[in-house]
């Protein structure tokens, strides 16, 4: 196995681009070293992006916000405005493994891995987040939701990775939450979990929401009937009670030993609601 | 030996050493620079046993490469102890009878002192929160937290 570190990013396509076997690149390492170990991989290169140049920023920009792909998410936590102004993204990328994993982790690792239970992702989802794409032809941006396909499949090409996660500038009015069950109080992984981010009218009516939902389907699921249903409410009761529906419909759960199909059907509409009323009372509604 | 030529400060000294491209910075730690202290349980970022600094961050020695931490500044248990001066956390430790078999307990100690650096006065439950990525199989925990208690009153004089 060959281990490189390049400094640019013309450098690291071109490492991923012209090797010749399989070459993976190396963000935090807390999912891909543990494949290796498992030898469940076998990488013929590595490409460590850590010393890419800007890679390692939390950019703030006339948009929103730019999180570098070697950011670890511990350093997310630490930056106030990005807590400000998105606290449901940093609350789910802060749940990510203990404080050792977060000194390293990475969410665009944490959405390459294509987990159906990575914590970033529903929350990034429901932030309406983009992932700018670098690789040999043009740049591009895709919607984070867009990234996986399947469980540990992503839409990358030969030759390309994600640069950054840009989150745009939350509206006024507005907040997000990010919510997961797992049988623990820490270090597990998500048997259920939902991200709702919203905007309220001055009236303090729900004028726009997203709903995400994680670990109930192959991949992270946008649940626009979720968000239909809180859209011109103020969470009343009736209008929490059918979007909870909207996410059990939503699900397309796998049945084990941590979580049977009814069970995550019913969490993930009740981690949902609670979600919207975290996310609500962030945007300023009563 | 052909490999990987690796330069790093560790405990303040500089260090150079040769690793291969797959091996990690725990197996660098102890099976290369005979630094021991560090120890492995799992292997896979699961326990906390193989914790150190790099770089201001605490991390698991296991899930990083020997190759990535080039120009990086390490911190082990070995550089915790001034001479025979022992830290407050290792002090507390074994005053609180805070160990058993020990394989936990150069993780713990490296985990509590990036704890109180970062929170001087830290709730118990900060605390059981800070520490969860560390497991311990002998003690139950509640020593390991007391110690931690105490060494924080001591540091904050
Ligand atoms: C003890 C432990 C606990 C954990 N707990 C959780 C948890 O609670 N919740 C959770 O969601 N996850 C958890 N994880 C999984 C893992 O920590 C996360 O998925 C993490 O976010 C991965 O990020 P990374 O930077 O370490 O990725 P890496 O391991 O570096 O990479 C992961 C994958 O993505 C690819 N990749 C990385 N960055 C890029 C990029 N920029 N462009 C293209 N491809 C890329 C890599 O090639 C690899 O295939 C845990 C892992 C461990 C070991
Ligand atoms: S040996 Fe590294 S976490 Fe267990
Ligand atoms: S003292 Fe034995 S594992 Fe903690």
């Amino acid at each position: 196995m060959q281990y490189e570190r390049p400094e640019t990013l013309k450098d690291a396509v071109g490492l991923l681009s012209n090797s010749k076997g399989k070459a993976f690149v190396l963000a935090g390492g807390s999912d891909l070293l543990v494949r290796m170990r498992g030898e469940y991989i076998d990488p013929d290169v590595i490409v460590d992006i850590k010393n890419v140049k800007g890679l390692d920023q939390v950019a703030k920009t006339a948009k929103g916000f730019s999180i570098g792909a070697a950011v670890p998410c511990a350093e997310l936590g630490e930056n106030k405005a990005l807590k400000k102004a998105w606290p449901g993204v940093v609350e789910a990328a802060n749940l990510i493994g203990s404080k050792q994993i977060q000194g390293r982790c990475t969410i665009s690792g944490n959405l390459c891995n294509a987990s159906p239970a990575a914590d970033s992702v529903p929350a990034l989802v429901a932030a309406g987040a983009k992932a700018v794409i670098a690789g040999p032809g043009r740049k591009r941006r895709v919607a984070v939701e867009k990234i996986v396909t399947a469980p540990g499949k992503t839409c990358l090409e030969k030759g390309e990775l994600i640069e950054a996660i840009e989150l745009g500038k939350q509206a006024a009015r507005s907040g997000d939450a990010y919510l997961r069950f797992i049988p623990r109080t820490e270090m597990d992984i998500a048997v259920a979990s939902a991200g709702v981010n919203l905007t309220l009218d001055n009236k303090g009516v729900v004028k726009s929401a997203r709903v995400a939902l994680g670990a109930v389907a192959p991949t992270v699921v946008l649940v626009k009937d979720a968000a239909r249903a809180i859209i011109g409410t103020k969470l009343e009761e009736e209008a929490l009670d059918k979007m909870a529906l909207a996410c059990a419909k939503a699900c397309n759960p796998i049945d084990d030993k941590r979580g049977t199909i009814e069970f995550r059907e019913k969490v993930s509409g009740v981690l949902a609601q609670r979600a919207a009323k975290i996310a609500y009372a962030r945007a300023g509604g009563k | 030996m052909s490999g990987i030529a690796v330069s790093t400060t560790i405990n303040g000294d500089e260090v150079e050493y040769l690793c291969q491209a797959d091996e990690t910075l725990l197996d660098v730690l102890r099976d290369r620079l005979e630094m021991t202290g560090t120890k492995e349980g799992c292997g896979t970022g699961d326990c906390g046993a193989c914790s150190v600094m790099v770089d201001g961050r605490l991390v698991c020695s296991c899930l990083v490469l020997g190759a990535e931490v080039q120009g990086s500044t390490i911190e082990t248990i070995e550089g915790m102890a001034d001479g025979a001066d022992l830290h407050p956390l290792q002090q507390k430790f074994i005053e609180h009878a805070a160990l058993q078999c020990g394989v936990c307990t150069p993780g713990f100690l490296i985990a509590a002192k990036d704890l109180l650096e970062r929170n001087p006065n830290p709730t118990e439950e900060e605390i059981r929160f800070g520490l969860a990525g560390n497991l311990c199989r002998c003690t139950g925990y509640d020593k390991i937290v007391r110690a931690v208690q105490d060494a924080a009153q001591e540091m904050k004089g």
